[in-house]
């Protein structure tokens, strides 16, 4: 099989600068990011299908030219699935943003647990060493 | 054969009763009506396809009536059958516990009018990941039970939930997207997705691509099964869900994920078993997980914990790649699905009567309510595998297949697995000396700094002691029940478990009634 070399470059610039989205911390960045991969795969899937063809259409082009459908029918239902979780995903985004003013991705409740025990412990008795320079206090968690 | 055009129903059955449910949402009552008729009829059949699987081999249907390798197959086999029975069972218990804490709020269309589509849609995604005969097909079964966990994880739309889903859907989609590619890559690799079809072209492949292939299917599979270090999404996002959603996630979900383990790496790649990268992965997912649960002072997010140190036991069933380990992985799988639901069935009824599931809060609820003693006693002395029960049956399997083994690794996983269940049993017996047995707590006040409350929750916290209603204990006795029966039909459940693994070996049962005519 030979593969387009173009479609392999495309869909791996999508999937980089996709993954670079994802690791953002707003979420609508993160929804970006996802359709950027989720379009870098779609486009795999045309790689895999094989040298383009002709419309497989019976009549209207001889069998050994028709372009391979099935992974096109395969991306056509994955489309459609990443529409619809986008769309939960908006929602999801406009939701945060009405309840706390933005839609950063929030820490696990046990993280912020464990960092307020932390900046508990810095500023107990028991750890000062009568050098309060060097100690930055930690940053808040975040409400 | 008749049993095998039943095969379709546990897809086709939720998915109608969803859409009617949909259409009903203003009548309450006819949508509760739908949604048990809907799934009691799919116990019904996933019991005829188990008999039916058991005695004459797997059940294939093609769907559409294409000829054999190009249309979508669903194949009820022995194993495919069971876990259907397993969690169909699971699911109606879990909506009908549902339709009592429903009544029991007085809100007549409670939870929501979306709760029932959406929760019949997300036991079609399962049932279809069950019976899945194509990558693709599985692919669609994961995606159309996420998108309902989505919704059901993020009923009310509640900040907590809001916080907790958010998580859990970004990984669930990079896990999708994972998935997507292995399937591309696959379909560009042997010009198939048809599992039958793969378990032959796979093998001709150059070793390396073959790797390549293998590890982005099982690292997909790992990510939704929790196992170790893709597992934590999980203890984070599931406590926040509704009582009956969490219970059922903790039961089905990760489940589908080990199910979809199991299915490829015997069907698949037989050839390279990876034994040694799942075994560390099954005990570094055993130790970290039940340390976790160890460290947890609310009960959901321990039972959480204990859910992902079990899946390692599992994954060791299915790492050691004999018939006796997968048998144990399979009887393991049954246990805990039912358990473990069972649990956080009971972590509700807890938040219920003594208003909070913390354990800095909860005290002397033996006293309260007999019942709920009992109610969690049974399976948590199940699930940290105390003999009689079915937990000791499956843990002791599995040990016996790593015995057998014979190698240095499988010891130290027997010895990882005895320690684990030793920690899951100390977990689960400080929960109930004190939510259960010390006496009720006057005013105990959380140490600052850790306070957490189900503030998420809509209302006020229950501050006096409700009454459990009937209609939510009665369910959950059943699932008691069910577990310990478990162990009274263990010989039988083995004995399919058995009979299941060796056709998972062998290979061939399934490839030859999906492709009677021979691998094209």
């Amino acid at each position: 099989m030979t593969a387009n070399l173009a479609l392999v470059l495309t869909a791996s610039v999508l999937v980089a600068a996709g993954v670079y989205l994802v690791l953002e911390r707003s979420l609508t960045r993160v929804l970006i990011g996802i359709i950027l991969i989720s379009n870098g795969v779609n486009i795999a899937f045309l790689v895999a299908g094989g040298p383009a063809g002709g419309a497989p259409i019976v009549g209207v082009t001889e069998p050994a030219r028709m372009s391979d459908s099935l992974p096109q029918a395969m991306v056509l239902t994955a489309i459609v699935i990443t529409l619809g979780i986008t769309a939960f995903l908006l929602a999801m985004a406009y939701r945060s943003w009405q309840l706390t003013g933005h839609d950063e991705v929030q820490d696990d409740v046990e993280d912020a647990a464990i960092r307020r025990l932390a900046v508990a412990d810095a500023e107990s008795r028991s750890y000062d060493d009568g050098d309060d320079d060097e100690r930055a206090p930690m940053p808040e968690a975040r409400p | 054969m008749t049993a095998a055009s039943l095969v379709p129903l546990p897809v086709v059955l939720p998915l109608l009763g969803a859409g009617v449910a949909l259409a009903l949402g203003r009548w309450a009552h006819a949508q509760r009506a739908v949604s048990v008729v809907a799934l009691s009829a799919s116990v019904a059949i996933a019991a005829i396809l188990l008999v039916s699987a058991d005695s004459q081999g797997p059940l294939v249907v093609w769907i559409g009536g294409w000829p054999e390798p190009l249309g979508i197959s669903l194949v009820a086999d022995r194993l495919s059958a069971l876990m259907l029975l397993v969690s169909a069972t699971v699911t109606l218990a879990v909506l009908v516990y549902s339709l009592g804490q429903g009544v029991a709020d007085g809100t007549r269309d409670t939870p929501l009018s979306i709760y029932h589509p959406t929760y019949l849609v997300l036991s079609a995604g399962v049932a279809n990941a069950f019976l899945a005969g194509d990558l693709f097909n599985l692919f669609v079964g994961f995606e159309v039970l996420l998108a309902a966990s989505y919704v059901l994880m993020t009923l009310t739309g509640t900040g907590e939930r809001i916080r907790a889903g958010t998580t859990y859907v970004v990984v669930s989609l990079l896990s999708s997207l994972l998935f997507l590619t292995a399937i591309a890559l696959v379909y560009a690799a042997t010009g198939t997705v048809n599992l039958a079809q793969l378990s032959g072209r796979l093998a001709d492949l150059p070793d390396g691509v073959s790797l390549i292939l293998q590890l982005l299917l099982l690292t997909t599979f790992s990510i939704k099964a929790a196992v170790f270090p893709l597992s934590a999404w999980l203890p984070d996002s599931y406590p926040t869900a509704p009582a009956p959603v969490t219970a059922v996630f903790a039961g089905l979900l990760t489940k589908v994920g080990v199910y979809a383990i199991i299915r490829t790496q015997t069907l698949l790649f037989p050839d390279s078993p990876l034994t040694d990268l799942l075994m560390w992965a099954a005990l570094l997912t055993m130790i970290v997980g039940i340390l976790g649960a160890v460290a947890q002072s609310e009960i959901k997010r321990m039972l959480s914990f204990t859910l992902v140190s079990h899946i390692g036991y599992m994954v060791f069933g299915v790492a050691l790649a004999t018939t006796a380990g997968l048998a144990g992985a399979i009887f393991y799988v049954v246990h805990h699905i039912t358990i473990q639901t069972t649990l956080f069935l009971v972590a509700g009824l807890v938040e219920r009567r003594g208003g909070s599931t913390s354990l800095n809060r909860l005290g002397g609820l033996a006293t309260a309510s007999p019942i709920l003693g009992v109610l969690f006693f049974v399976p948590a002395m199940n699930l940290g595998g105390i003999p009689p029960f079915s937990g000791f049956l499956g843990k002791a399997g599995l040990l016996q297949a790593g015995v057998a083994a014979d190698r240095p690794l499988a010891y130290l996983l027997v010895a990882g697995g005895v320690v684990t269940s030793l920690l899951t049993l100390y977990a689960v017996a400080k929960a109930w000396n004190l939510a259960f047995w010390r006496a009720a707590p006057a005013e105990i006040l959380e140490p600052a700094g850790t306070a957490r409350g189900s503030a998420d929750e809509p209302g006020p916290p229950p501050a006096t002691p409700v009454a459990l209603p009937a209609a939510m204990v009665a369910p959950t006795a059943g699932l008691v029940l069910v577990g310990v029966a478990l162990s009274v039909v263990a010989g039988p459940l083995f004995g399919v478990a058995d009979r299941a693994a060796a056709d998972l070996r062998e290979r061939s049962p399934y490839v030859e009634s999906v492709l009677p005519g021979g691998v094209p």
